[in-house]
């Protein structure tokens, strides 16, 4: 019997504006200037809203906060490639795809500031809670995938996770369910090169993360996740293959997380300052901005009246939050059961009685 | 001696334990470059090298999996999982393998080895970070769980669970990691498991606790003690197995008992405790034994964790009643 190549398989990576804004007009998705400017308002008003964050953790008036700075064109390139027919499943850095969904930025506050509210977002949206067990949440997408297909519905799912969640178990159980059930699903893998301290290539001997797709039978792509376009472009055509019952696509984003894995770590301890310097080089919205300005698509005025109705928005989302009433001990009981068990009414009855009686929570 | 909170005080453990074994290696995310999220396994990668001490993918049935194979080929793995919310993914490895070994293979094989997770609540953290899941171990028969809550039974505990030949839950209440700072000797000692503590000695009740919740019962007794209640106040420390006699040998001493818990209420170690008191003493209480525990309830973000979790004030109401009964 003669030896034989029985697989083979290459990965296709592709760029469209590069790190001094040069386009290539060939992959250049057709997107109207209105359109464009929003991208940039959208990724503009996720960096005011991450700035902001990470000042009101340092005062105290949210809880620990995991920014998303720098990956901007990740989640906001997919999330204009939306038709408004997508679910999305967020990890906990996916702040700036919620917010170009206009999830209201009070609310995402809410959450990192510790209540419950703020994962209730109003029903018009489409987006399941954020999932802080890394790599949790593909199944989910996956699941409801596959409900979409046997319902017959038109809709596909979007789920962002990191380069570490690659490694977990339950991550390679929803890309192998994706691929034999062929369901509307699309992967989008930030590969933001750190899983808090420990480096992508400490996470796996693969060259790329994209090529796990086609060990599950699908195909996966990796594109520059510091280029809005790239990003856009990859996730429509992701898109439209899903709905046309063509089955998944895994995106690998190639980005980098600007600031620390959460306002609780310190990566000056596993990364040095000469690499972030590298990379700030080719953060997304520089980037961005320098190629609108140059095709005269934004003035300066244009930009700085952005960043300043940002500020704007970012403030008022901030006193939104603090606005919010206190939320009520009891709600702890209240949205466990639809109907509450009698067992239950009873440890409810003493915690109204003792947190009458104890100050206020500090 | 060193002054050493607990953090300091299982990092010390992991120097001395790791200079005399060296088939002691420690494995986990974040643990070599970083020294681990609490600082925990600060300076053991220079020390020690990569070879013993590893920062591993982001998986944590990996790491108990492949933990569980190296104590079964003759290591004594130390596996960090980063904080027990996250343990879930490992449990297939804990229950059908970790905790079975010797008995399936009738003791040819047996798993030395020690899960290290941060454990409870009270930081204000993310959610999934505040867990107390100390029952689901309990209940797993074959695995030893062991919670300290001083610096001194930190470090004696984690060595004596590292030397001991079955495998250990060591559960790390994160709460009081840095609360406060005790004697601690730079060398190896072991506090062997299975045996409580008696910090306060009382006559008049019995407080049980563990965990982080010991700090809340150290309040609540002292301000008892003002008021000129003799208090006895039980550490734990070794939850499986758990020390019948000590709790036994209290209970007909005052016959008033409070167990204090931060887990659910129900099916918690509190339950099991006031069965082991009908099995043993239940005609030296002069009181239905009372439970301070948290509720049956998912435990809440920030904002309402206070709320949920058992406090001074709570524990003295408890003794109180059990003292008026």
């Amino acid at each position: 019997m003669p030896e034989k190549i029985v697989g083979k398989f290459e990965v296709k990576y592709f760029q469209i504006m590069d790190e001094n804004s040069k386009i290539d007009e060939k992959l250049l998705p057709k997107l109207g200037k209105a359109t464009l400017k929003e991208m940039y308002s959208a990724m503009v008003l996720a960096r005011k809203f991450d700035e902001q964050a990470l000042k009101l953790q340092r005062q105290g008036r949210i809880g620990t906060y995991a920014s998303h700075q720098g990956q901007e064109a990740s989640q906001i390139g997919s999330v204009f490639a939306f038709t408004n027919r997508e679910w999305i499943f967020p990890s906990f850095r996916e702040n700036a795809a919620l917010i170009s969904l206009g999830v209201p930025m009070h609310l995402l506050y809410a959450y990192w500031g510790g209540d419950e509210r703020g994962s209730r977002t109003p029903d018009k949206f489409r987006d399941f809670p954020v999932s802080i067990p890394v790599g949790s949440q593909p199944i989910h997408a996956v699941g409801a995938a596959w409900a979409a297909k046997l319902k017959g519905t038109d809709e596909a799912m979007v789920v962002y996770f990191g380069d570490g969640a690659t490694s977990e178990g339950d991550f390679h159980e929803a890309m192998n369910f994706a691929g034999v059930f062929k369901v509307p699903v699309v992967f989008i893998c930030q590969n933001n090169q750190y899983a808090i301290s420990v480096p992508r290539e400490k996470q796996t001997a693969s060259e790329t993360l994209a090529q796990k797709a086609i060990a599950y039978g699908f195909e996966g792509v990796q594109v520059d996740g510091n280029d809005v376009f790239a990003v856009y472009r990859a996730t429509r055509e992701a898109l439209e293959k899903a709905k046309a019952g063509k089955g998944p696509t895994m995106i690998e984003c190639i980005t980098y997380r600007l600031q620390d894995h959460t306002t609780a770590d310190d990566a000056s301890r596993y990364r040095s300052k000469e690499e972030v310097e590298k990379w700030k080089s080719r953060e997304p919205l520089k980037r961005f901005e320098n190629y609108l300005l140059k095709e005269g698509i934004i003035t300066q005025n244009d930009i700085e009246k952005i960043a300043s109705d940002s500020v704007k928005k970012v403030g008022k989302a901030v006193d939104d939050y603090e606005a919010m009433p206190s939320p009520q001990p009891t709600d702890m009981f209240d949205f466990l059961f639809a109907k509450l068990p009698f067992r239950l009414s009873e440890q409810r009855a003493y915690l109204e009685q003792v947190a009458k009686e104890e100050s206020k929570n500090g | 001696m060193a002054e050493m909170n607990i953090v300091e005080a299982i990092n010390s453990a992991f120097h001395s334990e790791m200079e005399k074994d060296k088939d002691v290696i420690l494995l986990g995310e974040d643990v070599g470059q970083d020294g681990g999220v609490f600082r925990a396994t600060q300076g053991l990668l220079k020390t020690f090298g990569d070879g013993r001490v590893i920062d591993t993918p982001l998986s944590e049935s990996g790491i108990v999996g492949a933990a569980f194979g190296m104590a079964i080929y003759g290591l004594k793995p130390i596996a960090e999982i980063q904080f027990d919310g996250f343990i879930y993914p490992a449990f297939n490895q804990i229950i059908s393998h970790v905790a079975r070994i010797r008995n399936r293979s009738r003791g040819k094989y047996h798993a030395q080895m020690v899960i290290r997770a941060p454990y409870s609540g009270g930081i204000h953290a993310p959610e999934h970070h505040s867990e107390s899941m100390e029952a689901l171990y309990i209940h797993t028969p074959g695995i030893k769980v062991v919670i300290p809550s001083t610096p001194y039974d930190a470090k004696g505990l984690l060595i004596a669970s590292i030397r001991d030949s079955d495998p250990v839950m060591f559960l790390e209440p994160k709460k009081i990691y840095r609360a406060f700072k005790q004697e601690v000797p730079e060398e190896s000692y072991a506090i062997p498991l299975e045996k409580a503590r008696v910090e306060v000695e009382g006559s008049d009740a019995t407080v049980i606790s563990w965990g982080s919740m010991m700090a809340q019962c150290r309040t609540a007794v002292a301000e008892l003690q003002k008021q000129g209640k003799n208090i006895e106040l039980i550490d734990l420390r070794s939850l499986s197995p758990i020390d019948e006699a000590t709790i036994i040998n209290s209970v007909k001493k005052t016959g008033r008992v409070v167990v204090v818990q931060e887990a659910p209420r129900t099916l918690g170690l509190a339950s099991e405790i006031i069965s082991i008191i009908n099995d043993h003493a239940l005609l030296s209480l002069e009181a239905p034994v009372v439970r301070v525990t948290g509720f049956d309830t998912v435990f809440p973000l920030a904002k309402l964790e206070n709320y949920y979790l058992p406090n001074a004030k709570r524990i003295v109401k408890g003794i109180e009643w059990v003292l008026n009964y």
